[in-house]
């Protein structure tokens, strides 16, 4: 299955490097959307349709927790995979997220069978 | 006068250094001798990224590279080549330091409680100095890395108090 993924995270370094793990992790891209902040990925979701969304937690203007929770609001998002990928360790944050929708929580750094780890069974 | 062991600090800086260096970049890369250096202005050639905590417990790191290191590390980390610094390596240094530090952080976190890191910002250039307003004293850690040499410095101290980290016997700088 061809997947259309948005990439959510401050850092241009690490969209590139998602794309190509992705790839390694045997995912079929499709269209790539990238953001850098939770504003601009929502944005980007009002013109393109996704099959997975992958978010850092700490950017400016809108972190991914606050666009994590907006999403789950949306009817036409309710049900997209989203996995946080973050440098944020603490279980609290974990389970923030995860209370908050997250399907998966990845730290940084990571590997590719990391990321293939936590797609399995959701795309 | 609270202190944070330096021991433990640069244990969890060696550990995260090597977390990302192995996982992300694939280049090995040797620890040094971590030393304690003084919180003086300094003259600098090269690339620094910098990057404060903020808590119940404030700091400030800093991670200092040749810019042929910098091209070498964002070229291991986007697959590509770099023969000079540009905004993909500046970039990828940034990131770099944000996914040590942030290891850091998260390390610490379980002992100082909750921490906050900054944005990461990335300098490049030659004959600047730097100085960080309130840091007294640096924890210096050296790795080798590719027949050069890097440095992570972090000052650690508790938010609002006038404690400094505890020294270890000051030495030369190699």
């Amino acid at each position: 299955m061809v997947l259309d993924v948005l990439i959510v995270d401050d850092s241009a370094a690490i969209r590139k490097i998602l794309q190509r793990v992705l790839v390694q992790a045997d995912v079929q891209l499709g269209t790539v959307h990238e953001a850098s902040d939770g504003h601009e990925a929502l944005e980007k979701l009002k013109t393109g349709k996704v099959h997975l969304i992958l978010s850092d937690i700490n950017m400016p203007n809108m972190d991914g927790l606050e666009l994590l929770a907006k999403l789950r609001q949306q009817e036409s998002l309710h049900s997209v995979p989203i996995i946080m990928v973050t440098t944020e360790g603490s279980q609290n944050k974990v389970l923030q997220a995860l209370q908050l929708g997250a399907n998966g929580y990845v730290r940084k750094p990571f590997t590719a069978e990391q990321i293939k780890e936590k797609l399995a069974g959701l795309i | 006068m609270e202190f944070y062991d330096q021991d433990v600090l640069v244990s969890k800086i060696r550990a995260a250094t090597d977390d990302v260096f192995s996982t992300m970049l694939g280049i090995p890369i040797t620890p040094g001798e971590a030393f304690a250096a003084e919180g003086h202005a300094e003259s600098f050639d090269g690339v620094i990224a910098l990057a404060g905590l903020t808590g119940t417990w404030i700091g400030s790191a800093r991670i200092a590279c040749s810019p042929h290191l910098a091209c070498r590390l964002a070229g291991a980390m986007l697959a590509s080549e770099y023969p000079s610094v540009n905004e993909d390596v500046l970039d990828a240094v940034a990131e770099l330091t944000n996914m040590i530090v942030g290891n850091v952080k998260s390390a610490l976190e379980d002992e100082l409680g909750p921490m906050g890191i900054g944005i990461p910002t990335v300098i490049f250039g030659r004959n600047y100095r730097t100085r960080s307003a309130g840091v007294s004293e640096w924890v210096v850690v050296p790795f080798e890395c590719a027949a050069e040499r890097f440095e992570i410095k972090f000052a650690l101290m508790p938010n609002g108090k006038a404690g400094v980290v505890r020294s270890l016997e000051m030495q030369e700088a190699v």
